[in-house]
């Protein structure tokens, strides 16, 4: 095998540029990364562990934890079989419209989520057609729990789909073909050579959108009503403390979402790992 | 040595495109039933699939909610407690009120799109016209429901100035010296920027007529380097973020913020004319009777007016309409001065069109 020459030789052959570009790097991660992230942290342990367990244990904030994490649970694995259904039928039949729906796909990554609220609210809110039939019907969508749930799911529907597409589109299709020329079904060939293709590229996107799903401020915001204990998801209930004058609270919130992003910032160099690992096997 | 992308290495390999396209090149490896990928599939189905079912099921049910404006918070916050021990005391069992804040015409546009509010106490009468005209959820002559045009308690506005008051602040037209900085929310979305600006408009017109109030005001939106959506929103912008020199603010939102800063200090200066502040709270007729409510909805409205909510309602710094209820100790802080109110400008119907509308006023003096 042919040893990979470094791209740039420049840096090579000027050690204190190298070393520059990296104190440059190191000093941005510190102060845009690390520093607000400590501030939060002593913010939250300002008053003591025992006063940050108690606001922690305080009935809106659990409600707010519990509502993410249900949004997020229902959001993330309904975006996934609609992604990995989404695909298949696109990597497998010859749909006309295919870069049309690809464009579609987009439409969330593009569109400012708090537009994406607006747009719910035209289209569920009781002056809309059929928000005003569903609400005659006893049904609330807007300002209750399936408008939040709406909301997150559109906002993190792409990710799966898009990280996908390129996946299934790749060289397993023959192994894919020749599965079913010795008699496999499609849920045998779906999990037997399928779903191990895709599965690194699937858990990257799910944990990709179990992020956005928990963190999502903008479009949550709009059609959340703002009801505390009610409809405040983490992300709005942090802001509701921080304008109640309770900082320490408001940091002692944070503290739980970027718990939940290290979390799954973990998961993914796990995954990383495991891939890398389960790659040199092969 | 190391591989550098063995993955893509191999697959490329496997891959035959060109002649021997159609070829099909199996890899064993891969149709065979891996132990392993086996695993991975089947645990990620047993994984997703009950925790989908399990929390699929979301249930809201709330007794009361009361959709109010930014600066409510507090005050609100005891009160509900207070109604919710009156409530079970005069033997109706337990009650649990909901809270909701905002710009209030943020608010009031939510109720208007369908958010359940059982009572709306908003920052002005408008706000509580707009739900009644829009939606209908309330009859147009709700003011005079209650006593006092529905304004259980009042305010006013005044001006909040850094320690010291360097930028030697005290009426109006200090707002316009050069370097001054004017902190004050949108009329567009906030109730309290609607009073600060009729009070601003009203000290124009007394010094110099009309034409001067709306030269008064266009040069002091040009001292406004932030316009947030509410009052909370432009309070933490002067306190805690450290921008501009003046906050024009509620007076109830300018002691909220000197109680909450005790060591940054702040100063409240009382311009020689400002506006009584009328916040208006109603029932929301339609929501009640559909959830069945009125009967605790108007009992909470009314029992703001009751010697408990008058107390609370000071503590918290709103003037009470029924001061006589109120022991004078919460009175104390507040200070007499002439005060206009929005009948000057012939209701809040009136002024809305003239000054807030769509193209009206505001949106005149805005413009660059």
């Amino acid at each position: 095998m042919k040893k990979v020459r470094p791209f740039s030789p420049n840096t090579a052959d000027a050690p204190w540029l190298k070393s520059c570009l990296i104190a440059f790097a190191v000093l941005v991660v510190l102060v845009i990364v690390v520093l607000p992230f400590a501030s939060v942290i002593v913010q939250a342990f300002s008053e003591g562990p025992s006063i940050y367990l108690t606001l922690l244990r305080s009935s809106d904030m659990q409600v707010a934890v519990l509502l993410s994490l249900k949004l997020a649970a229902i959001a993330v694995p309904l975006n996934a079989i609609f992604g990995i259904l989404l695909v298949w039928g696109m990597t497998h039949t010859q749909l006309p419209c295919r870069r049309f729906i690809m464009a579609l796909l987009d439409l969330p990554f593009s569109v400012s989520p708090v537009v994406v609220g607006l747009l719910f609210i035209m289209l569920l809110g009781k002056n809309a057609p059929l928000g005003g039939w569903l609400e005659e019907h006893g049904v609330q969508v807007i300002f209750a729990f399936p408008g939040l749930l709406l909301a997150t799911i559109f906002v993190t529907l792409p990710f799966v789909a898009r990280e996908l597409l390129p996946l299934m589109e790749g060289q397993y299709r023959q192994e894919e073909e020749a599965a079913r020329l010795l008699g496999a079904g499609w849920w045998r060939i779906f999990l037997k050579i399928t779903l191990p293709e895709i599965k690194w590229g699937l858990l990257f996107s799910i944990i990709l959108s179990l992020a956005r799903a928990l963190g999502e401020y903008g479009a949550v915001a709009v059609v959340s009503g703002n009801i505390r204990g009610k409809t405040n998801t983490l992300p709005l209930h942090i802001e509701a403390l921080f304008n109640d004058y309770e900082l320490t609270a408001a940091n002692a919130a944070a503290t739980l979402l970027a718990l939940l992003g290290v979390i799954t910032l973990t998961v993914r160099i796990v995954a990383e790992l495991k891939k890398k690992r389960d790659s040199n096997e092969h | 040595m190391r591989k550098v992308a063995p993955e893509s290495e191999n697959s490329w390999k496997k891959t035959d495109y060109g002649p021997n396209k159609g070829v099909l090149a199996v890899d064993k490896e891969k149709v065979r039933i891996s132990p392993k990928h086996n695993l991975l599939s089947t645990d990620f189905n047993m994984r997703i699939f009950p925790l989908f079912l399990l929390l699929c099921v979301a249930v809201f049910a709330g007794d009361l909610l009361n959709v109010s404006y930014d600066p409510t918070r507090e005050l609100y916050k005891e009160f509900n407690q207070a109604f919710e021990a009156h409530w079970a005391a005069i033997g109706n069992g337990k009650i649990h009120v909901d809270q909701s804040h905002g710009g209030s015409g943020k608010q009031a546009r939510a109720v208007i799109d369908g958010l359940a509010a059982d009572v709306v106490t908003l920052a002005l009468g408008r706000d509580v016209d707009a739900i009644a005209q829009y939606a209908k959820l309330i009859p147009p002559d709700w003011e005079g429901r209650l006593p006092n045009h529905n304004s259980p308690y009042t305010s006013t506005i005044v001006f909040l100035v850094r320690q010291g008051n360097p930028k030697g602040i005290k009426d109006w037209d200090d707002l316009l010296k050069p370097n001054v900085k004017v902190i004050t929310p949108n009329p567009k979305t906030s109730g309290g920027a609607c009073w600060n600006y009729l009070a601003a408009y009203e000290w124009g017109r007394r010094h110099g007529g009309e034409t001067a109030a709306v030269e008064f005001l266009r040069q002091l939106f040009k001292h406004v380097p932030v316009l947030d959506s509410g009052a909370r929103g432009a309070t933490l912008t002067f306190t805690k973020r450290n921008i501009g020199d003046v906050l024009l603010a509620w007076e109830n939102e300018a002691f909220l913020s000197l109680k909450e800063n005790p060591k940054r200090g702040f100063e409240i200066v009382y311009p020689s004319l400002s506006i009584l502040a009328e916040p208006s709270v109603s029932i929301v007729d339609k929501n009640v009777d559909k959830k069945g409510t009125r009967k605790a909805a108007e009992e909470y409205l009314n029992f703001l007016y009751s010697q408990t909510g008058q107390t609370i309602a000071a503590k918290n710094f709103y003037r009470p309409s029924r001061p006589e209820l109120v022991p004078a100790e919460y009175l104390e802080k507040f200070k007499q001065m002439e005060m206009i109110d929005i009948r000057t400008f012939g209701g809040w119907e009136k002024a809305y069109k003239d000054h807030f509308a769509e193209g009206a006023l505001y949106d005149q003096i805005s413009k660059k």
